[in-house]
């Protein structure tokens, strides 16, 4: 099943009256369970078009349609719902809320999405374990490492079993062993779960283990490989 | 919401020292605010206390539109359910019957206008204090026909006890009122418009000299609880009928005293005013640096999904939770202050003292407990917590999750 489709999607930011095509009439199909990387050099757009996958950011033209709904034409708050519902975001840094614990930012999408307090408490657990988190569960993001603070922002994203999850460079801030650890359980997840994953990345070693690379140069994509 | 709740809680000691700081800036506005007007309203009840004792009363019922016209003319016979009402009211401690008018008084040579006062002495006792004012001889009994005059008047006609004073006036409805009376006491009062003109005179006496029998012009209702005043005031007007009564309080008997008390009452308010505008800069500026702070925070909860209308929610609770904190300390620490000067009144000294006490004033300053004084400043302070959110919330209402996360 198709998950995300692009149409023409583009964003063209004028820059005191320059116009920079950030993304350029891309059009991009992502299937249920893919693992896919964009990849491009700094300033290529890569942002720019997870950014507006997400719904975090208008096209300046083209539509963004999200199984099967053009969220384009969604209203703001119809729009943070359908995040909720659908969307599981990791970005590349400070993902958590700083005063919650590892646990209750994991629990406070459940508790947005309106799920029992047992539930909750559940599957909170349950996904800490699952990243490798068991002993930091009440633990202050201040108190982990980057690398636990991504696992635990890979965990809520998990927690309200989005349609995939969507991550910009979410290893930029890693070093080489917790990007591994992250990647590895990332794949896992993908491939024993079905997990669809949307990432974008520098980083040799990720592009390694994704299954399908996008490399977007100047906003347009240039290669699309599969492995 | 337990969530919400717990989040908006530890947000407030994210930053320990900041909020302390302003939550001891709300706090001494707060204890600020009431420690002054607790003394400020205490001052004006105890003014209020004093003229009311003085001669008015808190609460008057008269034949309606005596007060505009004050002629025997507008005398009454008061209904039995009238004095039923007040009997049966456990607030109204008393209640004095007077027949008011005014006379021409003469002796030898000399006349001088004075207030007539036909009253039952001894209840007047109870509201006026007249005991200690009586100068010399004494008071005349219930059923006599002799008179206690004011001390100027007395000296003015040169008088003492035992000497008789002519009394000419109109009685009800143009029957004439003349008559001569002995004196059978002299009282002195320190305020000069009553000490110069006051004759009070056995109210049965004062019927027949005005040919008004059974009539009076005013019930004088006392009560030993002013701050029920109101309450009562609208018990009664409900059960009066307004048609043929009037019911006056203190502010309507004593005009002049409630405009004395507006005019100081501005300036006291001006300062608290100037606190509460320091005050809620000082709130701005916390809630402007938190705001800056948070920006990638909120752009993260609005991205996974939280409604700003929920975030805004939280940042309300931040902001309740810090001006309530520091209003229940406020008043927690002002009110044993407040009980302290309450039970132990600041006591004036020197000419302050001496320029009050001339009026037979006791020159102490207490303090009031009136409980709605540190309601309503809590009460204002969390309004201007909430006035100062206003900018978390248009933030965060404008705010677009990629640039709020680029910060
Ligand atoms: N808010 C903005 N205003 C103007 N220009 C912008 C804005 N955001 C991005 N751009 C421009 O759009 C282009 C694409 O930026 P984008 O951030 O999407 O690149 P990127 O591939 O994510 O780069 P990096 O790898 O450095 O994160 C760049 O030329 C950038 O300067
Ligand atoms: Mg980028």
């Amino acid at each position: 099943m198709e998950i995300i489709k692009t149409t023409h999607l583009t964003k063209v930011y004028s820059n005191n009256g320059l116009e920079v095509k950030a993304v350029n009439h891309i059009d991009l199909s992502i299937e249920e369970g893919e693992f896919t990387a964009i990849v491009g050099p700094s300033g290529s757009g890569k942002t720019t078009l997870l950014n507006m996958i997400g719904g975090l950011d208008d096209s300046t033209e083209g539509t963004v349609k999200i199984a099967g709904t053009n969220i384009n034409s969604l209203s703001e708050n119809e729009l943070i719902d359908f995040r909720l519902k659908n969307i599981g975001f990791v970005f590349q840094a400070y993902n958590l809320i700083p005063v919650l614990t590892a646990k209750e930012n994991v629990e406070f999408i459940m508790l947005l999405q309106g799920l029992s307090e047992k539930e909750r408490k559940q599957r909170s657990e349950e996904l800490l374990n699952h990243v490798g988190l068991t002993d930091k569960l009440d633990s202050r993001p201040n108190q982990l490492s980057g690398g636990e603070q991504q696992r635990v922002a890979v965990a809520r994203a998990l927690a309200s079993k989005p349609s995939f999850i969507l991550a910009d460079e979410p290893t930029a801030n890693l070093d080489s062993h917790s990007t591994s650890t992250l990647l590895d359980m990332m794949a896992e997840m993908n491939e024993k779960e079905k997990v669809t994953f949307l990432f974008s990345t520098h980083d040799q070693r990720v592009i390694d283990k994704a299954r399908r690379v996008i490399t977007i140069e100047d906003g347009k994509i240039i290669k699309d490989e599969r492995r | 919401m337990k969530m919400i709740f717990k989040m908006a809680w530890r947000n407030i000691w994210r930053n320990k020292r900041r909020s302390i700081i302003t939550i001891s800036s709300i706090f001494f506005a707060v204890f600020f605010a009431v420690f002054a007007r607790s003394f400020q309203i205490g001052v004006y009840n105890k003014m209020i206390a004093n003229m009311v004792g003085m001669y008015t009363g808190y609460l008057q019922i008269h034949q309606n539109g005596f007060w505009e016209e004050q002629s025997i003319d507008n005398s009454f016979i008061p209904d039995q359910s009238v004095l039923d009402l007040l009997h049966d009211n456990k607030d109204i401690t008393d209640f004095n019957e007077r027949l008011e008018s005014f006379a021409l008084t003469a002796s030898d040579n000399l006349t001088k206008g004075a207030i007539i006062m036909g009253v039952n002495l001894e209840k007047e006792d109870g509201l006026m204090d007249l005991s200690p004012k009586l100068i010399s001889g004494e008071f005349p009994a219930h059923t006599s026909s002799s008179l206690l005059i004011s001390e100027g008047l007395a000296s003015y006609y040169n008088m003492s006890v035992g000497d008789s004073l002519i009394l000419l006036g109109q009685g009800y409805h143009g029957a004439s009122a003349n008559g001569i009376f002995p004196v059978s006491g002299i009282l002195k009062f320190p305020m000069p418009n009553l000490n110069d003109r006051l004759v009070l005179m056995p109210i049965l006496a004062a019927q027949e000299l005005y040919a008004a029998p059974e009539r009076l012009t005013s019930l004088v209702l006392q009560i030993d609880k002013p701050e029920k005043l109101n309450k009562l005031k609208k018990y009664i007007s409900k059960k009066l009928d307004l048609e043929k009564y009037e019911l006056l309080d203190w502010k309507g008997l004593l005009p002049e005293l409630v405009q004395t008390i507006q005019a100081d009452n501005a300036g006291g308010v001006i300062i608290i005013g100037v606190l509460y505008m320091i005050i809620s800069f000082g709130i701005l500026g916390t809630l402007l640096m938190m705001t800056a702070e948070r920006m990638r925070e909120f752009g993260i909860l609005i991205s996974i999904g939280m409604r700003k209308s929920k975030l805004i929610l939280t940042l309300i609770m931040e902001s309740l939770f810090m001006g309530i904190l520091a209003s229940i300390i406020g008043i927690s620490v002002v009110s044993p202050v407040r009980y302290y000067f309450n039970r132990n009144p600041i006591r004036l000294e020197d000419q302050a003292a001496e320029s009050i006490e001339a009026f037979g004033f006791e020159p102490v300053i207490p303090a009031s407990l009136d409980m709605d004084i540190a309601m309503n400043h809590a009460g204002i302070v969390l309004l201007i917590v909430l006035i100062c959110t206003i900018y978390p919330i248009v933030t965060i209402l404008r705010l677009k999750p990629v640039k709020a996360m680029r910060t």
